[in-house]
């Protein structure tokens, strides 16, 4: 029972977890993305319709990477070199996603492809408790957990790790050292947004494999305000997505178990929760020392630098 | 060689004003390219959506019915905007507001059609002010941030208005559909000429002009631009950012929630599964194309109407999904932002590495 759970959460929480990593690679460089719920339905649609033309998953994927990462781009050329309004921009990049994949996920409607199969890892799979749920899983949950280790040794070991969070902290001193802040930021902002829509991927060619407008149902939105609770920190970015992933299961669990409570109350308690937790962590933040990249949300400009 | 952008002195007025109306036809423009590529001839999509929208008294009752929802959330939307405070949950305050008015209209038993209507205003206007007031001290106690919870909270009052049409709210004789009895006659607004153009549109102007002598002509207006545009010098001139900070949004959300009476009391005259097809989300958009002006928001809401109404035509006709329209109005956002930035710099072709 417990085990089936875990399993549950786990394979809930995964595209929350891409989806938030993304999210924070975004605003460890100091440019805020709202369009993390438009990116996942690229992401998810990109990655359907490739596998569905290719039969490979792999290229879905990859497929799913490339897409986000140009829709991205949009949002890395508005913010980053015009220096537009990071909310602005990234609300209306939710909306291009939203309207552009119902749009051409229209002929994806009724079309199945075969999904992302268990692959169990030898030896580890047959630990107690803990062995099915994480490593009698997918290769895209697999990638992710590689993706977590990558993405925190990242920001603290290479030279360049280290710059690109200089660039969200203090963008005028990284400047002055020497690193290049806008190519920086919009990288970051490129791949964080490719990150994102294997998050969305992993909807359409894992979880359900197949198409369905607006798929994501505010998942995107739940990964932003987990950025918060995870204060930008790639390791409590995985508890936070099976904390949501364990939520979403549990209340799958109780509708199957069929209680008396209503389907849309159950459905409401992720969001509700979500918000729960962004409260606390903010007041936590405030309390301590806050880990939010000081210069979040800030446009930089080199003519401006006192 | 490099491509960089250099400040300029000063844009003209007629620049400014003409910004969103390019940003527009650059956006449709551009759209026209995505329309094509799903297998539809945009000209004639173009020419089709201008036709339903404005080209017969029908087309242009539909177009106001559709832009009186979006005058009141966007006038909401924009007051917030002044404050620098962003109401992303105008949807579910819509919904709440549907949700207030209807519950007055079911089950209070008022008989008098003045008395019913005001009761049911009322509602509204407190239901959708009191759902975002939870953003509101969110924001103004811990400085949570309230994109996030405004956001997160459409999904829960979605949800909600879900809970009440399928459980307790459902209409007994409504053959198990999702929605409310109808409701009385005294709960229902004037409608006229035969169409579904109903009196919630004066309102909604009436509502504007309010609004713009209300930004433009008191001190609250102006104590709400000066916290935006500059918190510290606000506070240091002793006025209360926090509680100015509830009110705005608990305005910004009261505004939305009349759109929901509107919608209910003016046209559906029940509660029912999707009363708001996405209005909420357009009038963010209309907040910002309007540059947080009450009369502009009166245009662009119009503007914004003949885009929808023509957009419903083009489901019909090329059965493109509803929520294309929504592709459009990223594409109109993202050229409005990038006007903006061209609107201080100019572009400029330079030699070699600029140097500071």
């Amino acid at each position: 029972m417990f085990e089936i759970l875990l399993d549950a959460t786990v394979r809930a929480g995964t595209p929350i977890l891409f989806a938030t990593l993304g999210a924070i690679i975004n605003e460890r460089a100091g440019i805020i993305n709202l369009g993390i719920e438009g990116l996942m339905l690229i992401g998810a649609l990109a990655g359907f319709a490739a596998t569905q033309a290719s039969g490979s998953l792999l290229l879905g994927v990859l497929a799913a990477f490339v897409a986000a990462m140009l829709a991205g781009s949009i949002h890395g050329f508005i913010t980053v070199q015009l220096r537009g309004n990071q909310i602005v921009s990234g609300l209306a990049l939710t909306m291009f996603g939203i309207g552009i994949t119902a749009l051409f996920g229209r002929s994806m409607v009724g079309l199945t492809i075969a999904g992302f199969e268990r692959v169990a890892i030898p030896g580890l799979s047959k630990l107690p408790v803990i062995g099915k749920p994480f490593f009698n899983q997918d290769l895209l949950i697999y990638f992710s957990f590689l993706l977590v280790v990558v993405i925190s040794l990242f920001f603290y070991r290479p030279r360049w790790g280290l710059a690109l969070r200089t660039v969200g902290e203090n963008p005028a001193a990284a400047d002055t050292c020497g690193v290049p802040v806008i190519l920086a930021r919009f990288m970051a902002v490129t791949i964080g947004s490719g990150i994102v829509g294997i998050g969305g991927a992993y909807l359409s060619l894992a979880t359900t494999p197949m198409w369905i407008e607006n798929m994501t149902a505010g998942r995107g939105w739940i990964a932003v305000a987990l950025v918060i609770f995870a204060s930008w920190s790639s390791y409590r970015a995985l508890a936070g997505a099976y904390l949501f992933g364990g939520i979403t299961a549990m209340q799958l669990r109780f509708q199957a178990m069929g209680t008396t409570v209503s389907v849309h109350i159950l459905q409401m308690m992720p969001y509700f929760f979500t918000i729960l937790v962004l409260v606390i962590s903010t007041i936590r933040l405030q309390k301590g020392a806050s880990q939010q990249p000081e210069n979040l949300g800030q446009p930089y400009d080199r003519e401006d630098r006192k | 060689m490099k491509l960089i952008t250099v400040k300029r002195e000063l844009s003209s007025p007629l620049l400014r004003f003409a910004a969103p109306f390019i940003s527009v036809l650059v956006a449709l423009f551009v759209a026209g390219f995505l329309l094509l590529a799903a297998g539809v001839n945009p000209a004639q999509a173009y020419l089709e959506m201008l036709q339903e929208s404005l080209g017969s008294t029908y087309g242009l009752s539909e177009t106001l019915v559709k832009t009186t929802p979006l005058i009141f959330a966007s006038l909401g939307v924009s007051l917030a905007f002044r404050m620098q405070i962003w109401n992303i949950g105008a949807e579910g305050q819509i919904y709440m507001g549907a949700c207030g008015a209807t519950g007055v209209a079911l089950f209070s038993g008022i008989e008098n059609h003045a008395v019913m209507i005001t009761a049911m205003f009322l509602a509204a206007f407190l239901l959708g002010g009191l759902w975002a007031g939870v953003a509101g001290v969110l924001r103004a106690r811990w400085q949570v941030n309230e994109v996030i919870v405004t956001l997160l909270m459409n999904y829960i009052a979605i949800l909600g208005v879900d809970y009440l049409i399928y459980g307790p709210w459902k209409d007994p004789k409504g053959f198990n559909f999702p929605l409310t009895a109808q409701f009385s006659d005294a709960a229902r607004l004037t409608e006229f000429f035969d169409t579904r153009f109903h009196s919630g549109f004066f309102l909604a102007l009436f509502c504007a002009l309010i609004m713009y002598l209300f930004m433009e002509r008191t001190v609250w207006g102006y104590e709400i631009k000066v916290i935006g545009s500059n918190p510290k010098a606000a506070r240091y001139a002793g006025m209360r950012t926090g509680l100015a900070i509830f009110a705005v949004l608990f305005l910004s959300g009261a505004m939305a929630g009349i759109a929901g009476f509107g919608e209910v009391a003016g046209l559906q005259h029940r509660l029912q599964h999707g009363i708001s097809p996405g209005y909420g989300y357009t009038a963010i958009i209309i907040a910002w194309l309007a540059k947080r002006s009450a009369i502009g928001v009166v245009i662009v809401s119009f503007l914004m109407g003949v885009l929808l109404v023509g957009g419903d035509s083009l489901q019909l006709s090329w059965q493109l999904p509803v929520a294309f329209v929504y592709a459009f109005q990223g594409l109109i956002l993202f050229f409005l932002l990038a006007s903006d930035c061209f609107m201080h710099n100019r572009l400029k072709l330079v030699r070699g590495e600029r140097h500071v």
